[in-house]
Formats: structure tokens, sequence, C-alpha cells
């Protein structure tokens, strides 16, 4: 547990002195989701009726965009394979580095979500809805990232490799999570939507570091 | 006889050899076969008219594209369970094959829908997991080709092949959650809605699709045979031999 703690305490001081690249990645969240306006015109009925896939969308861009550093500065630095050298296992530091990746880049689009949710002119409770939506599916995203950055650690054109590996697998996210917004403002009920969605959650955080582990064990061989 | 005698590609490679145009001459008959119903024997469809027809294509090579990747993931979990090379080999081997059978089977089905559904393509549940599949291959492919280290593009390879296959069936049922429009499977394992020489016409294509896929997958790994045992006595010398020939 040490180790988990540690590494959680690093990773995040890390990504907080470094955090002009954390907010690069909010605002490239914030353009992708204030062109589509401009693309698709400023009808309110049409903005309300695209808004939760839109800001979805712009969610797994963004996080797609913020995967590459997670391994990459540890892995050209050498601590990468120091930790895969030391007793503690692989898994355990892994998931303190999920976790305060997400901490660092999938956080902050929840908690921005309400000023584009205001932007779509989304109705209050299709607000929350769509926060709670992205609080439980934003894990899954960086979980099965995770396991795309370490696969693709150090090779060339790494970033749009990461994009065909990953972006498949995050379309059942991006389904239940838009879809909880629209149950809501159809009238139906969200539980199936945000219970998937925290199950896949518990899912992806079953699977994913073992995944992650061994896929970071090849890139450091 | 022991059948993990197999497993090594030095004798893997002369069964592939002798296998190939066994398989090959089973897939031409099966085609001309399954053809032949199809086209001449099976009768017009009663709502869909002669347009139905391409169904002998498009689900033999949709149920294809479906199975191989199950058939990677299969290699892949044995080859990083076991360290068997050849399980690599072969996953590698199927790809191709593979991504080709998918984008056959949503080229087709866009031909076919564009009469009946009035659009090439829609947003249908069993298009757009088809569709994914295709993404999902494309990464395999892309992944082990732009990795260097030959280990590491087989056991990277094998992760993502493993990870996808655990991916497609909640991909398949996020996708049907979100639209379905496809019309239902005609045929299932208990009872069949078709007529019993377009079924056989469609069995036998299907039986063409897959050996096809298994001539050919033989044939592309005994190339990679070729490639990454050049550094073994019998592999150079095979290759010598081949260069003698040529």
């Amino acid at each position: 547990m040490n180790i988990f703690l540690a590494v959680l305490r690093r990773d995040l001081l890390l990504a907080w002195r470094g955090r002009s690249d954390l907010l690069v990645a909010l605002a490239f969240f914030l353009i992708v989701a204030s062109l589509f306006p401009f693309g698709v015109g400023a009808d309110p009925v049409q903005l309300r009726a695209i808004g939760p896939g839109v800001v979805w969308v712009a969610a797994l861009l963004a996080s797609l965009l913020a995967l590459p550093r997670l391994f990459a500065q540890d892995h050209d630095s050498g601590v990468l394979e120091q930790l895969l050298l030391s007793p503690e296992p692989a898994v355990i530091w892994v998931s303190a580095k999920i976790l305060a990746h997400w901490i660092a880049t999938g956080l902050p689009l929840v908690l921005i979500a309400p000023l584009l949710g205001l932007m779509y002119r989304l109705e209050p409770g299709a607000t929350q809805v769509l926060i709670a939506s992205l609080a439980l599916g934003t894990p899954i995203l960086s979980l099965i990232g995770a396991i795309g950055a370490a696969l693709t650690l150090g090779l060339r054109g790494a970033g749009s490799l990461l994009a065909l590996l990953v972006l498949p697998l995050f379309v059942p996210v991006l389904v239940f999570g838009a879809g909880a917004v629209d149950a809501w403002a159809g009238g139906m009920s969200i539980a199936p939507h945000l219970s998937l969605l925290g199950g896949g959650s518990l899912a992806a955080l079953a699977l994913a570091p073992f995944a992650c582990a061994a896929a970071l064990r090849l890139a450091c061989e | 006889m022991n059948i993990f005698r197999f497993s090594s590609p030095q004798t893997f490679y002369p069964l592939a050899g002798k296998l190939i145009p066994v398989f090959g001459t089973l897939a031409v008959l099966c085609t001309i076969i399954g053809l032949y119903l199809g086209f001449f024997v099976a009768p017009t469809d009663a709502v869909q008219g002669e347009v139905y027809r391409i169904i002998y294509l498009h689900v033999a090579a949709a149920w294809m594209s479906m199975f191989i990747y199950l058939v990677m993931a299969f290699w892949s979990a044995i080859g990083l369970g076991l360290g068997t090379r050849l399980s690599f080999y072969m996953t590698q081997a199927l790809a191709p094959t593979g991504a080709l059978f998918c984008f056959i089977a949503l080229w087709s089905g866009a031909l076919w829908g564009r009469p009946t559904w009035g659009a090439y393509w829609v947003w249908d549940a069993r298009l757009t997991s088809q569709l994914l599949l295709l993404f999902l291959y494309f990464g395999f492919i892309a992944l082990t080709r732009s990795i260097e280290d030959p280990r590491r593009a087989d056991k990277a390879g094998a992760i993502i092949a493993l990870v996808g296959a655990v991916n497609v069936p909640i991909i398949h049922f996020s996708v049907k959650w979100w639209s379905t429009l496809h019309q239902g499977a005609s045929v299932s394992m208990t009872k069949s809605s078709m007529e019993s020489s377009m079924l056989w016409g469609m069995l036998i294509m299907a039986f063409a699709a897959w050996f096809y896929s298994l001539a050919v997958t033989l044939a592309r790994a005994r190339c990679i045979i070729l490639e990454r045992e050049r550094h073994t006595d019998w592999a150079a010398a095979e290759i010598a031999a081949k260069g003698a020939k040529a």
C-alpha cells in the first residue's frame, strides 16, 4: 500500500508542477466542444439535442490527447525501468499512476462540464446527469487508455496509433454516457446507464492494470 | 502421434505446405457449388426479389470476420500462456484475412442495403459493430507493424487482441442498445426461416470462406516463419533452395 500512496503522491505532485500541460488539455476540451455550434448552427433546440453527445466526444478526445503523458516521461527518464525492477507488484503502482492520471486529466473534465452545459443550454437536471455520467465514465477512459499508452510507448507515430487502438474501445462509454442524458431528457430512468458505466469502471479497474503492467514490461525489455 | 510436434515452426512449415493445396482446392470447389446453388437452384426471395442473393457472399464474410477475431484471441492467449512463437505467427497471419472479410461484409452489406433499405449505410447495430470490428483489426495490424522488435510486436499484438476480444461483446451489446434496425438473424441453431436450398448455398459458401481462410493463413504463416526463423539452419537452407529455383 505504501508504494501505491508514494507513486500517487509523486505523480500528482509532478502533474501539479507541470500544470500548464493539463490546462492545455482542458482548453482543448473546451475548444472542441465550442466548435460544434459553428458547424451546425446555434439553434437552441438543436444544441440541446446534440449537447451531451458533443461534450462526451470532446471528453473522449481530450483524454486521448492526455494519454501519452501517462508513461512517456517516466519511460524517458528511466523511472519506469526502476519501478519494474523493484520487488513491489507492478499492478499496484500502475493502478496508482492511472488514478493520478485520472485525477489530473479526467476529473477536471467532469468539473468543467457544467460550463459546457450552459453553453449548450442544457436543463439543470440534464447537466447533473451529464456530470454523473462523466464522473462514472472517465475512469474507464483512463484505465483502457493506459493499456494503449503502455503498448505504444516509445513507438514512432505513437499518438495516431493510440487513437486507432483505443477509440473503438471507448465507444460503449460514449453510448452509455451520452445515452444517460438522452434517457433523462426522454423521461426514462437513468439508472441502467449509470449502473452500466459504474460496472464498466469496476470491471476495467479489476482487469486493465494487469494488461497495462504486462504491456509496460514489454516496452522496457 | 503427438500433436504438439507441430507447434515447432520447423515441423509446421512442411505440414502447412502440404495442407495449402488441399484447403485451396476445397475452397474453390465449395465456392463453385455454393454459388451454383445460390444463383441457379435457390428460389427468388418472396420479399426482396433477386437482390437477396448477395447473402451468399455477405453472411459467409460476416461470420468469418467475427470468427477469425476469436481465433486470433485464442492463439494470443496460447502464445502468452505457453510462449510458443508459432501462436503469434498464426495470430498475425490471420489478421489481414479477418480484416478483408470484415471489409467484404461491410461492402456487400452496403450494396444490399441500397435497394432494400434505400441507403448504402444506416447506423444500425450490426453494421456499426462490424465497422468497429474493422477498426479493431486495423489497430492490431497497425500496432504489430509499427513495433520494430519482433518479440515485442508479437506480445503487444497478443495483448491488444485479447483486450479487443473482451471488448467485442461489450461493444456489440452497447451498439445494440443504441439502435436496432437490422433484420433479425434468419438462421439459428434450432430453426431456420429459409428454403433449404438457400440455406445449403449459404452454408457451403461459409465452408468456402473457411477453407479459403485456412489456405491463405497457412501460406502467410509460412512466409512469416521463413522471415522470422531465417537465422536457423533449416530456414536458411529453405530460403536458399527457393532462391536457386527462382
